[in-house]
């Protein structure tokens, strides 16, 4: 499927800059005031047309906010951020639910175009079988994705909803879970994002159901401009099972744009979830100006016997990235895994890893992580292990490696490890090595140039995680890490 | 095919190379030998374009062009192949994605199409058969946990998918018990014994050479050539050892 797109985007490539999916659309935006009080949250809240609890619930987070400080330790230096100083809601203009392709806004379809992503794919990016029924026999004037989705979804019961729709649609599932497993006083910006999340994704997978497709808020991103403060609540009931995979790339903007971004899953009896990420947010440019800070709670509840979450990231892009995909491992038997490749090149700094909490009897977990620096980066991992003294024969494996490009990254590694009952398990291991020249110049002299080279010997290096990640996400994944390391070595 | 003219080069700043002169036709297959420190490996990785070995004097043309001009890939691509005395491992990167990579990068560079996965595949398969070596094993990292022979055949197999018009290979015998030896002996020949191609085989012993035939042997000793003979000057240095004929 890729070659079509692979020459659109080297296209798009040549067309930009550095950051090849770097651009920006001028697309009419609804604003809210800017700045951040009590009356921008109100704003949100009523533009989502939202019931009084939200709004209650919303304002809580906010007031409790303004009581706390920002978590400061992380290896990043961060510099003050103004919140007075930016916009917390803004969304497309062309509001009405789409019907066709044909209504989406032309700004939007340019934008596909750019990342070279022909319509149809679009469709089968998210990996179903109905997308792809779709995408031979319809193209521009037929059905809207989301629609033909929604069918096939609702047929097997599966609820997948803008978090705003699923707020007004399904209310006592939504309030059940939501802020469950990130509480909102968790942190400095899971507070902030419970005040002001613009919108998000709901998911519900009913009891005993897998998930007929592979859930994909791709192509929603740009048409829906969930971008900053997102929030995603994904909820398996007993026995059941879905993929959900996440991507994003962002516009380039001059001004440094917080991403505050809450993932909270729960797993119940015997279910499974697994979520990939691939992110992409523009890094800045090579002397750190610029760029995102993307600062992330996911958490996932194992609260069933026998559930499992699996967590596997793609990190390469935003200039600063805090992010600790953990899992609560309170069922008996549950698990979960942690997988993550973290890219950082140029000036970006990466802190990120994972925690994971052994409650539950018998609760088994996995980490590994590949880090790699580059240019003057630093990228840190930050992991926790932690076995209750309830959880009776817990196992953790741990291995965490880092590859370094040039001599002026930084790699690091952190971990905690907790041991509270005497029958656990915990192994780590860690690694730090360098590309060798030797490496190079033999990749070399069988043909590959030097970018082709670095790029080949990283995604070996990176192996173990890119192939947790479904089909069509690694393949975008595999190449994202050689763009993100151009021109890193020599 | 390739003229080497009055070659010198450095390594961190120390002459290793001091005026070789080589010429290879095509359809010739020349060995070179000589004592440890001579300049053997030095004078294969200048040819392959090694960052680090710099040329401070003299010419190399390889069909015509200027080899020194391009960079290891392009020197690649256009059929120069260098065996390696230690086969590097690439962690997670298959044999087999390596060189249908690297291999669809050389054609590229010289306006081909791209081999397709099946094409590829025939090919990668017909070359382990020959060399003895599994399609498993093809499909493990890059000679990651393969011992010192499978590695030099796994320089072979490479070779044979690649199909250079000049191999230069480096000590390629050392490692390899004697049925290895006899294997590797007859895929240089299988694979590189045509009228349009060259080999220039670096080694120590004569031992590869009872396997393939050189039409050319040189005595490199202190970066020069000081010596040239056919197949016979082998036999000689074998019997009577380099200080006797490099003084």
């Amino acid at each position: 499927m890729s070659d079509v797109r692979n020459k659109a985007a080297f296209d798009a490539a040549a067309r930009a800059s550095n950051y090849e999916w770097g651009f920006t659309t001028d697309i009419e935006q609804d604003f809210a005031p800017k700045g951040l009080s009590e009356e921008t949250v109100r704003f949100i809240s009523a533009k989502k047309g939202e019931p009084e609890w939200m709004l209650d619930w919303r304002l809580k987070a906010y007031r409790h906010w303004l009581t706390m400080t920002p978590p400061d330790w992380a290896k990043l230096d961060v510099p003050p951020i103004d919140y007075q100083d930016a916009y917390y809601y803004a969304e497309p203009k062309a509001k009405k639910a789409l019907g066709s392709l044909d209504e989406v806004d032309p700004e939007i379809l340019k934008v596909y175009e750019k990342l070279g992503i022909p319509i149809e794919e679009q469709k089968v990016l998210a990996g179903v079988e109905g997308a792809r029924k779709v995408a031979v026999d319809a193209v521009f004037d037929s059905v809207s994705v989301a629609t033909t989705f929604r069918a096939e979804l609702e047929k097997a019961g599966v609820i997948f909803r803008s978090i705003s729709e699923a707020i007004r649609d399904y209310p006592e599932l939504v309030r059940k879970w939501l802020g469950k497993v990130v509480p909102m006083h968790d942190n400095y910006f899971a507070a902030l994002n419970c005040a002001v999340f613009s919108d998000g994704t709901f998911v519900y997978i009913p009891e005993g159901v897998r998930c007929p497709m592979e859930l994909s808020t791709y192509f929603r991103i740009n048409a829906e401009n969930t971008g900053q403060f997102e929030r995603t609540l994904i909820v398996a009931d007993k026995g059941s099972h879905v993929s959900y995979l996440e991507g994003c790339t962002a516009p380039m903007r001059d001004e440094n744009q917080l991403h505050a971004a809450v993932v909270e899953l729960v797993a119940l009896d015997d279910a499974e979830i697994k979520y990939s990420t691939v992110q992409n947010w523009y890094p800045g440019d090579a002397e750190g100006r610029g760029g995102i800070y993307n600062f992330v709670t996911k958490r996932a509840l194992c609260q069933g016997r026998n559930s499992k979450v699996s967590w596997t990231q793609v990190e390469t892009g935003s200039a600063i990235t805090w992010k600790y995909p953990s899992c609560v491992l309170a069922g008996e038997n549950s698990v979960g895994e942690f997988y993550s490749v973290a890219v950082t090149n140029n000036r970006q700094q990466a802190d990120t890893g994972t925690k994971m909490i052994h409650l539950g009897k018998g609760s088994r977990s996995t980490i590994v992580s590949k880090g790699i620096s580059a240019g003057r980066s630093d990228n840190t991992y930050r992991g926790l292990v932690r076995v209750a003294p309830t959880a009776e024969g817990a196992r953790n494996f741990t291995q965490c490696d880092s590859l370094l490009l040039g001599d002026r990254c930084g790699a690091h590694t952190v971990p905690y490890i907790e041991v509270k009952n005497p029958s656990a398990q915990i192994e780590h291991e860690a690694t730090t090595s360098k590309i060798s020249d030797d490496q190079l110049f033999y990749a070399m002299s069988r043909g590959l140039d030097q970018e082709a080279s670095v790029a080949l010997i990283v995604n070996g290096f990176a192996k173990e995680v890119l192939q947790q990640l479904p089909m069509e996400f690694a393949v975008e994944a595999q190449k994202l890490l050689g763009i993100s390391l151009e021109g890193s070595v020599g | 095919m390739l003229k080497i003219e009055n070659l010198h080069a450095d390594v961190d700043g120390k002459a290793i190379l001091k005026g070789l002169s080589l010429t290879i036709n095509p359809g010739e297959i020349h060995a070179i030998m000589g004592p440890n420190g001579a300049g053997k490996s030095t004078l294969s990785y200048v040819l392959a374009g090694r960052p680090g070995y710099e040329v401070t004097d003299g010419s190399v043309t390889f069909q015509g062009e200027d080899l020194l001009d391009k960079e290891p890939h392009e020197r690649a691509a256009a059929g120069v192949f260098l065996g390696f005395q230690y086969p590097v491992e690439i962690p997670g990167v298959s044999n087999v994605q390596f060189l249908r990579e690297a291999l669809n990068a050389q054609r590229r560079l010289r306006g081909e199409e791209p081999l397709s996965g099946g094409d590829f595949l025939k090919r990668a398969r017909a070359q382990a058969d020959a060399l003895g070596l599994s399609m498993d094993m093809l499909k493990r990292p890059v000679n990651v946990g393969f011992s010192g022979g499978e590695k030099k055949r796994n320089e072979m197999v490479q070779m044979g998918i690649i199909d250079p018009t000049l191999a230069i290979l480096d000590e390629t015998d050392s490692g390899l018990d004697i049925d290895a030896l006899r294997t590797v002996g007859h895929g240089i020949n299988t694979i590189m014994r045509k009228p349009d191609k060259a080999v220039l085989l670096i080694t120590h012993y004569q031992r590869l050479l009872d396997y393939v035939k050189p039409d050319f042997v040189h005595v490199l000793a202190a970066g020069r050539i000081v010596r040239t003979g056919g197949a016979d000057l082998a036999l000689e240095l074998e019997r009577e050892g380099y200080g006797a004929i490099a003084a």
